[in-house]
């Protein structure tokens, strides 16, 4: 197998976790909004209420980031980094 | 332009400005102390900052096509963050949203997790790769990527469509500001705010638009958090109100049952003045069908992965690594206004509805709310109404009316603050519709000369003159969306959500597919296009015109109908024609990895 198809097995799977990760947050926790509502949560906020106006954000910035570092560790360890004179 | 003294001073460039910023308010402060008037402020804030941008836009002035499309590909990851921010909260995010949140509650915060979770489809699928491919526009990609004229002009068709519908509402909002802090007829005041935008972006393209919409979000940031956190203070809710509202949600939850949701019998509600509205919906219980929260949110996010106002801001970084970085600075600034909004709504309502607060209203005698001062201002502005359905003499609940802008532009005044913060908070709102349709109208000029004139129609223009193409169409589209603007066909936030859904209906599926899908090929692309884009716009028209609809798909996510014939169309026609040659094969592999030269060269 080259490098070149290795490197994008991994570039897939890594995309398969992070879009994972999306869709627990952004959709598979409402599927139960109402029950999950009923439980209170961080700072005293009620669960669904505290996802909807910081809990789902503040993890996408967090997951954008974290995705970004993992592409860029496959990006090296497969030599198709970018220079930094580029 | 190489890499210049310009760039690597630029944190202490915007670090003077905003000092310089914030000392403009306190100066303001004291000038409103020593007794100026509440409309001068008004005006000093919306003029200072006006000023700033189009000198801004003057300075960054260039007459080279990279500097123009793509601001020289020099953008620092956190700037480049600032820029797409504000290119991205528009006078909706800013004036309609904390308003939505507070009448609809939790089935309208699905636009919250809608308009951030779009962000790491945006990294994870297309950015980085468009990056990579050095595309000026994002129907260059498709023209690249699939090949031929007819799959680049269907690109152009969806991105105007989408595009332009969004400018009309951003054009709006930014004449609406500019009327009330002015204080001069919509119908003029839209075309102050047009020359203000076009004033940005005309001379600098790109580059005059990536270091304005920098300044407009330090300006928008400012004035969003600023009546927040003074108002938790002032209130005693909290110092700081993200983690410390808890006991104010509850308090409202309690309010609410307290009150009870009265509903308003068709006569009564018909001598309420048009597009305001009551308090009928809980504020923190879930208060939507899952499916109805996760149709809006899922609609919201392949549109953000869609537009291309957004994409567009990612060709402007240095590198690939450093567009990636860049969404997730992108959805941090987004994070700071947008988990506010929910805040301020908090705020908002509890100050109204709460009777043992001094600002509370409701429970009060009918006859001393409409003698307050601010309640006057804003009947006078038509956003705030009461009345007394039941003649008992007390304000109820149920008869307190609110147009959705008023929740961000009335509520430092209702809050106690002073008029400087209101004045403050109308340059915010001018920025956030000012930035965003800047980006809108550079989009669609820019495709339009880019790849219509420049690519399909002239290939041999010589740069002068494609640049001079480039400005005109700017102005024309501009003075088109103000016309249209200034007609008032549909409200700011409904046209913002139908542009979401005819971007994803067109060019999703086409986008990720180009990159994701080698056997993608030209005339799927093309099917894929046209198809989601007409079911899409059929299946608006059938739902506005009567039309049951079905799945539970509205007016609002059409664009998932739309979307998912685009899909089925692509796949189909992709499987029954040729495979893409070898050439285009080779060129999907360079596009995967972040090294080597891009596909298109820098000047092109």
């Amino acid at each position: 197998m080259s490098n070149q198809t290795k490197h994008w097995e991994k570039t897939r799977s890594l995309l398969i976790i992070t879009l994972a990760i999306w869709f627990v947050f952004s959709i598979g926790i409402f599927l139960f909004g109402a029950e999950m509502n009923e439980v209170t949560g961080p700072f005293g906020y009620p669960w669904t209420y505290w996802f909807t106006c910081q809990g789902s954000l503040g993890i996408f910035v967090i997951l954008i980031f974290w995705f970004a570092n993992s592409q860029e560790k496959i990006d090296e360890e497969f030599g198709f980094s970018e220079r930094e004179d580029e | 332009m190489k890499r210049s003294n310009f760039i690597d001073n630029l944190p202490r460039v915007y670090g003077i400005y905003t000092g310089g910023f914030i000392g403009f308010i306190i100066v303001m402060a004291i000038a409103e102390q020593m007794g100026m008037t509440a409309k001068a402020i008004g005006i000093a804030f919306v003029a200072f900052t006006v000023f700033i941008y189009a000198l801004i836009g003057w300075l960054s002035r260039t007459a080279q096509a990279d500097a123009y499309y793509v601001a020289g590909r020099q953008v620092p990851t956190v700037f480049n963050g600032m820029a797409t921010a504000a290119d991205w909260m528009s006078g909706a995010s800013f004036v309609a949203m904390a308003g939505g949140i507070y009448f609809k509650g939790y089935g309208y915060m699905a636009l919250l997790v809608g308009w951030t979770g779009g962000y790491v489809l945006v990294a994870s699928l297309l950015a980085p790769y468009l990056r990579k491919f050095g595309c000026y526009t994002v129907p260059d990609f498709i023209g690249t990527r699939y090949g031929g004229n007819l799959a680049r002009f269907s690109a152009v068709v969806v991105l105007t469509v989408a595009s332009f519908t969004y400018v009309t509402a951003q054009i709006n909002a930014t004449g609406t500001i500019a009327s009330v802090a002015l204080d001069i007829p919509f119908q003029y005041a839209v075309y102050i705010g047009l020359v203000s935008i076009l004033l940005c972006s005309m001379l600098g393209g790109m580059r005059g638009v990536t270091w304005t919409q920098v300044a407009q979000y330090i300006v928008l940031i400012i004035a969003y958090l600023l009546p927040v956190f003074w108002i938790s203070n002032k209130m005693g809710a909290g110092f700081f109100p993200h983690f410390m509202l808890a006991d104010e949600v509850a308090r409202i939850g309690e309010l609410e049952s307290q009150f009870g949701f009265v509903k308003n019998s068709a006569a009564d509600l018909a001598t309420v003045p048009k597009g305001l509205a009551g308090i009928t919906k809980a504020h923190s219980a879930v208060n939507a069908t899952p499916w109805a929260f996760i149709s809006l949110a899922l609609a919201m996010m392949m549109g953000t992965a869609s537009l291309p106002h957004v994409m567009m801001r990612y060709f402007t970084t240095p590198s690939v690594k450093a567009a990636r970085k860049s969404v997730g600075w992108s959805l941090f600034f987004i994070f700071l206004l947008y988990s506010s909004a929910p805040m301020l709504a908090t705020l908002s309502k509890l100050s109204l509805i709460d009777p043992t607060l001094s600002t509370g209203i409701i429970g009060k005698s009918i006859a001393d709310v409409q003698a307050i001062d601010w309640y006057q201002n804003w009947n006078a502005a038509n956003l705030m109404f009461v009345s007394d359905f039941n003649g008992n003499g007390t304000l109820e609940l149920n008869e307190f009316f609110m147009g959705g802008k008023a929740v961000v532009l009335a509520t430092p005044e209702i809050a106690g603050l002073p008029y400087v913060i209101s004045g403050l908070v109308a340059a915010g709102g001018m920025a956030a519709a000012m930035s965003t349709a800047d980006g809108l109208i550079l989009a669609i000029a820019n495709a339009i000369s880019h790849d219509v004139y420049y690519k399909i129609i002239d290939p041999k223009a010589e740069t002068a003159k494609r640049l001079v193409v480039a400005r005109v169409l700017l102005v024309v589209i501009g003075f088109a969306g103000a016309t249209i603007a200034a007609m008032e066909i549909q409200g700011i936030l409904g046209s913002v959500i139908w542009a979401f859904d005819f971007a994803m209906s067109g060019l999703f599926f086409p986008l990720v597919l180009g990159v994701w899908w080698k056997r993608a090929n030209r005339q799927g692309a093309i099917a894929g296009m046209l198809g989601g884009l007409a079911a899409g716009t059929w299946y608006l028209v059938w739902v506005r015109t009567g039309g049951s609809g079905f799945l539970g798909i509205t007016q609002l996510t059409f664009g998932i109908f739309g979307s998912a014939v685009s899909l089925i169309a692509m796949v189909i026609v992709s499987l029954m024609t040729k495979e893409p040659d070898k050439a285009t094969q080779k060129m999907i592999d360079a596009v995967r990895v972040p090294s080597g030269r891009s596909i298109l060269g820098k000047q092109h």
